[in-house]
């Protein structure tokens, strides 16, 4: 009898990975446990054990593939004792299916319109057009994981006061692999990897900063920023006005925020709303790779605390980003990433590419959407919001947080306030759901916005008015 | 009350210990300069008519909110503040007018922050908890029972990431050393080997509750032994004992030894803040204090006794005090109030 092995998820969000090496040959004996291959995902090296004592029959997948999909046969393990040859029931071609294309690097002046893939929840792949503003720059296809760090490597050889702090940011290389290659770059005294003590480590961020250097903290996710979310405000935002404008605090406060994926309600929290709500600092959330490279170094140089909230699920994504070490992406100005005429969606970090993909297909429905990328939270760019509100008469705000008092709810006051006789029909909010978020696959996909949660609300919207 | 200093933890401790001992000897009553001494008791008597004005002005409606006076415990900070360099920073929580007057800072300027007003050093935006000096290092001033600990350990880093030679004295109650964050600190201050000295101020009372009723374990000077900090504890209302306590802790600090924790036996005469009806302690144990171990009388009676100053001479002394007050006070109510705009100034730095 022969079993199939496969290509294992080696973390809540692994789709894909790289079979890098195998350590046993085909007709090896292994028992249960034994080591057979070293996987690698886009955050770490792994190894598998075999999960059966038998032979190993058959190699599927060679050393050195890259992008095997998640549950891609790649071995044959036989019984022991059996001697039957249906070994190659995968034959070349197939295995050519499963393997991903691998993604060429291109480096175009002029490339002002690349193709995006975004996946959606039930892992749907749609390609969208992306307008990045690097007709200046030569760019390269990375993902927003090498932007940030690239965006923090950059800064830190420029500035010797800036250094990276945070649990597993150094020896580890990044709990998703974020910093990778930092320590080795910039050694143990700036990147420092932390105990688990956020509030202590938030804490000593802050002092840090007020005398003058220029702390990036990192929180392994901003879920457990709560533990220290006394220093983040009444520490940090708060002492530059207590101190009448003598104790600046520059710090950056970074990791991912939102849900990932299949780990329950601990761990899945948009913080948007929370930050934003406090005057005395700046809240920032990128989509993008460029979002994510010119707004991170764009706040490690502010002078002020900056709250930047990345999305686990995008870290793997690839864009085109800019080389140059020019690069900034300005705080507090929203981007419309696709123009549009019958109604503005609002959307930052993973809704945006959630809100293209809405646009796309309502184009087929021969609807004309206006997408904003608000990149920064606080201060909001209202003024792009209204002028286009002013274009189409209707707009959708998306969020993945909870409904409550949350970023739409502000969206839609103020475009309420500023332009409600520009308005054809009510400002709808599209959010996560107003529950904690639920493990079991389905429950979760029901709790966060999904593509077609936009496409009905706007069918609703433009239908009513 | 005597010094005792602590059963140490280990044998690498030893040599601080027989340091302190040694310097206890010294201590003798003469071995300070007459200079010093009255440097001390000017600034001892400084901190006490300033607070004592803080509380006539509270009385009389000119300084709102929260005020802690320090009134009793001036030997702490004027003992360590002696032995900083220009390099060292200092914070504390908000029980800190004291501090700031220690760290050099203009009692003008400091009672125009209690009363609210412009000339303030927070333009009146800070209040009494919350005052800092960028020039005199001192970095506040800090309302939350515990968090200026892990930002003091933070400064303390900073010294260590640029490599220049200062200490943090950071300063904190017996009250918050039961605060998680505390012991946060310790532990990245030992594995880091940062320079800091601890500060426990333990007058007895965190608020209203006396130390036995809220720890565990009252050897507060003890509470870095998981993390092999020393500790030390010392008598804190005597600011000899302080200033050689001080020089030890700074000077073990500041050669890389890294952390150490002074806990300061000490006592606050006011309550915890002005609305405090002192009903959790007997008026007896107040002025037993009062009478038997006054930082200020004592040291005032010690130079009589061994006929460094006379009584007229003190005299003068408390009378420019007296008068350096009464214009801080006049200054503090004579300063207008933050014009209006001000309430949209200082939120975030222009880029």
């Amino acid at each position: 009898m022969e079993t199939e092995i496969l290509m294992p998820a080696l973390s809540p969000t692994m789709k894909e990975g790289k079979l890098a090496k195998w350590l046993v040959s085909e007709g090896e004996k292994v028992s249960a446990g034994d080591l057979i291959a070293e996987i690698e995902t886009d955050k770490a090296t792994m190894e598998l054990e075999a999960v059966d004592d038998g032979i190993l029959k058959k190699i599927l997948i060679t050393e050195g593939t890259d992008s095997v999909e998640v549950n891609t046969p790649i071995g044959l393990l036989s019984d022991n004792d059996s001697n039957e040859k249906e070994v190659s029931k995968i034959s070349k071609t197939d295995k050519k299916n499963i393997l991903k294309e691998k993604i060429p690097v291109i480096s175009k002046k002029e490339e002002s319109a690349s193709k995006t893939v975004i996946r959606d929840s039930n892992n749907h792949r749609t390609e969208v057009h992306v307008k990045e503003n690097s007709v200046d720059h030569d760019s390269v296809e990375i993902t927003v994981r090498e932007a940030l760090r690239d965006a923090m490597a950059e800064e830190m050889r420029v500035n010797k006061n800036v250094f990276l702090m945070g649990e597993e940011v150094a020896e580890y290389q990044g709990a998703y692999k974020v910093s990778q290659g930092l320590l080795e770059e910039f050694g143990s005294k700036r990147v420092i990897d932390t105990p688990i003590t956020e509030n202590g480590f938030t804490g000593l961020g802050v002092g840090a900063a007020f005398a003058g250097l220029r702390p990036i903290v990192e929180f392994m996710t901003f879920n457990f920023a709560m533990q220290a979310i006394d220093h983040i405000i009444n520490s940090a935002a708060k002492t530059l006005y207590m101190s009448g404008g003598q104790m600046g605090c520059p710090i950056v406060f970074r990791g991912p925020n939102g849900a990932a994926s299949r780990v329950g309600a601990q761990h899945s929290q948009c913080y948007a709303s929370w930050y934003s709500h406090v005057p005395g600092h700046k809240v920032v959330s990128p989509w993008s790779g460029s979002d994510a490279k010119g707004l991170l170094k764009s706040s490690i140089r502010d002078p002020n605390p900056v709250i930047f909230l990345e999305n686990e699920l995008l870290y793997g994504q690839k864009f085109d980003v800019p080389t140059s070490e020019d690069f900034l992406v300005p705080i507090g100005k929203a981007k419309i990433e696709r123009e549009g005429s019958d109604i503005t969606i609002t959307a930052f970090s993973i809704m945006v590419g959630k809100a293209l993909s809405a646009a796309d297909q309502l184009s087929k429905m021969g609807i004309s959407a206006e997408v904003i990328n608000l990149r920064t939270l606080r201060p909001l760019d209202i003024d792009t919001i209204i002028t286009s509100v002013q274009k189409t008469n209707h707009c959708i705000s998306c969020e993945e947080g909870f409904p409550y008092s949350g970023i739409g709810a502000e969206i839609s006051s103020q475009i309420m306030e500023k332009a409600f006789d520009w308005l054809d029909a009510p400002v709808k909010r599209i959010t996560g759901k107003d529950v904690p978020m639920p493990y079991a696959a389905n429950l979760e996909k029901l709790a966060l916005p999904q593509i077609e949660d936009i496409i009905n609300a706007v069918n609703v919207i433009l239908s009513k008015s | 009350m005597s010094t005792s200093e602590l059963p140490l933890l280990d044998d690498s401790f030893k040599k601080e210990e027989d340091t302190l001992n040694k310097s206890k000897i010294v201590s003798s009553k003469n071995s300070f300069s007459k200079e010093t001494l009255l440097n001390f008791y000017n600034d001892m008597l400084l901190i006490r008519r300033f607070e004592e004005r803080a509380g006539q002005l509270y009385g009389m409606g000119l300084i709102g909110g929260f005020c802690h006076l320090y009134i009793g415990q001036e030997a702490v900070v004027v003992g360590l503040q002696a032995n900083v360099n220009q390099k060292d920073t200092i914070i504390t929580t908000y029980r800190d007018h004291g501090h700031m007057l220690a760290t050099g800072m203009d009692p003008k300027k400091v009672m125009a922050e209690l009363t609210g007003r412009e000339a303030g050093y927070s333009h009146g935006k800070g209040g009494s908890m919350h005052m800092f000096s960028k020039e005199k290092n001192f970095y506040g001033g800090h309302g939350i029972v515990g968090a200026s600990v892990p930002i003091g350990t933070g400064l303390a880093f900073s010294h260590y990431y640029n490599d220049d030679g200062g200490v943090c004295l950071c300063y904190f109650g017996d009250g918050a050393t039961n605060q998680g964050q505390v012991y946060e600190s310790f532990n990245m201050a030992a594995l880091w080997n940062l320079p800091i000295v601890y500060i426990i101020e333990n007058n007895k009372y965190g608020m209203g509750t006396s130390v036995e009723r809220a720890s565990a374990s009252t050897d507060l000077h003890r509470r870095g032994e998981s993390y092999g900090i020393p500790g030390v504890a010392v008598n804190g209302m005597d600011v000899k004992e302080v200033y050689h306590a001080g020089k030890s802790a700074i000077d073990h600090a500041r050669s890389n030894k890294g952390p150490i924790i002074l806990e300061m036996k000490t006592y606050r005469y006011r309550g915890h803040s002005m609305s405090d009806p002192a009903k959790y302690r007997s008026k007896e144990e107040l002025a037993k204090m009062r009478a038997e171990n006054d930082p200020i009388d004592c040291l005032r009676e010690e130079m009589m006794s061994s006929k460094m100053l006379d009584e007229k001479s003190f005299k003068e002394i408390d009378k420019k005090i007296k008068e350096r007050v009464i214009e801080a006070a006049k200054f503090a109510q004579e300063s207008k109030e933050p014009d209006p705009a001000e309430l949209w100034t200082d939120v975030l730095l222009e880029v």
